[in-house]
């Protein structure tokens, strides 16, 4: 924890009673009351998330769209302004340096938001094999991130006190947005499942306006409940769902990965190179708790693969796991999960495991 | 308010002798710890467990630890109820024991007593 950096809102988490853990190289709150029901907070209500330790990296220049259409794998060629796209971005053997958004501000001018324990790696990356006329710009530690996220989230912002439009259309996002007096860049993206904003702001106001949302209703939610409700929904979590050894295309990301571009890194290994497993969801039928790197076992007794991640679906109510297993063993009904020295029987179930109803 | 009828593993379990039979559960730092408990693995009755041994298995939503057993003996009874209400260790940790062991043999030594097993949690407590 000594080494451990802190975030804008660490203050915040103090006060508030988070239980502090490291994560990615960031103190971070693993949750301040309790994850169960900081997850039912966001699915009903609404919730408040720390996500400073986000990587923010700034891409300029006559030749940015270039450039980002090389490094990533999603085009961004037909992106208006204001608009926001998730993409994977590839190592030249189809493997996966990081998953990232891109927001396009306007021309020559984008924003990309990368993973915070891949955002020294993913600078280095983007640094490495900029071309032409691009500046790259780290610029993580003068911005500050809040995920206001769950069904109530608009009357939170409200009370709170807002000023400007918000974005509504999911994937879009606005500038010089007043929220609780501060100035913000408000997205209509999150990693929950539930409607909400992510809102950037310098870190010298990040106390104020988180403490402003909790005032206004919001609770405060940790690493955790994030955890949870991604997980429910199936987002993919760098180094588990996504690795260097792991392709967007066995992730199933196929459509954020356009084959039909004239060239990007890592296409012709994806073209060339033969899926052999994929991504499924499981349901325990038996009794237990599978997490990830578990073996995944056929009927036939053989390992097919492995879990990338598992636990409890609290909304569910159900153990659920995400796993990449042969092709074969994709097709089946049933299989099983190696957990210590039991075997969990679990069935093949579609991936979301949970759809929002709110908007 | 830790309960002075037991015993305590630095491991935060509790140990709760009667009649030749230790009753183990999770001290409420454990539970706290912990977090919300979703899940217990149980012991099978019959099962020959070892001083220091795995006993049984809670899941939390983040992660799975180990219930040591500080005594050596013979599973008798686990606490089936734990199985559709794992949260009642989070709920009532004093109550909510997990398995019954017949004792063959008690490593007293390395069990505390509910003065020094507070003592114990003070100094976690302040380091964290």
């Amino acid at each position: 924890m000594q080494e451990a950096k802190q975030t804008p809102l660490y203050a915040n988490h103090i006060k508030l009673g988070g239980k502090m853990v490291e994560f990615g190289g960031w103190a971070l709150p693993v949750q301040y009351s309790a994850i169960l029901a900081e997850h039912k907070a966001v699915r009903e209500a609404c919730g408040v998330f720390d996500v400073s330790h986000m990587g923010e990296i700034t891409v300029q220049g006559k030749d940015a769209l270039a450039f980002l259409n090389r490094l990533c794998t999603n085009d961004f060629s037909d992106m208006a302004d204001g608009r926001c796209r998730y993409s994977p971005m590839c190592y030249p053997d189809g493997g996966t340096v990081d998953d990232l958004i891109v927001y396009k501000k306007r021309e020559n001018d984008y924003l990309v938001i990368v993973n915070a324990s891949n955002c020294e790696k993913d600078f280095a990356w983007m640094q490495e094999h900029a071309q032409g006329e691009v500046t790259v710009k780290n610029i993580s530690e003068n911005v500050a991130q809040i995920a206001l996220q769950g069904p109530k989230y608009r009357e939170v912002l409200a009370a709170a006190g807002t000023e400007g439009q918000l974005p509504e259309k999911p994937y879009t996002f606005r500038e010089d947005i007043i929220l609780a007096g501060v100035d913000c860049l408000v997205s209509k993206t999150g990693y929950t499942g539930e409607p909400g904003v992510e809102i950037y702001l310098r870190p010298e106001h990040a106390c104020r306006l988180h403490m402003a949302l909790i005032d206004a209703g919001a609770v405060p939610c940790g690493l955790g409940a994030r955890d949870t409700l991604r997980f429910e929904c199936a987002m993919p979590l760098y180094g588990h769902e996504l690795s260097a050894d792991i392709t967007p295309l066995e992730c199933n990301l196929k459509s954020f990965v356009k084959m039909d571009k004239p060239d990007f890194i890592g296409k012709e290994a994806l073209a060339a190179r033969p899926r052999t497993r994929r991504r499924i969801g499981l349901e325990l039928v038996d009794r237990g708790i599978a997490r990830e790197h578990c073996d995944v076992v056929d009927a036939q007794g053989r390992v097919v693969g492995q879990t990338t991640s598992g636990g409890p679906a609290p909304t569910l109510g159900k153990n659920m796991a995400m796993a990449l297993v042969t092709l074969e063993a994709a097709e089946a009904d049933e299989l099983w999960i190696r957990v210590r020295d039991r075997l969990l029987r679990a069935k093949r179930v579609k991936l979301p495991f949970y759809r929002s109803v709110h908007t | 308010m830790i309960p002075r009828d037991r015993k305590f593993t630095k491991e935060h379990e509790w140990v709760l002798v009667e009649d030749g039979v230790a009753s183990i559960g999770l001290t409420d730092f454990a539970q706290h710890s912990l977090g919300d408990i979703v899940f217990v693995e149980l012991p099978v009755v019959g099962d020959a467990v070892e001083a220091g041994g795995r006993l049984a298995v809670v899941e939390s939503v983040k992660a799975a630890s180990d219930v040591f057993c500080a005594a050596a003996g013979e599973v008798v009874e686990v606490n089936a109820e734990l199985e559709d209400a794992p949260e009642r260790i989070n709920e009532a940790p004093w109550e909510a024991w997990i398995a019954r062991v017949r004792v063959e043999a008690l490593d007293e030594g390395a069990l505390l007593d509910a003065d020094a097993y507070e003592a114990l949690v003070k100094a976690e407590e302040e380091k964290a």
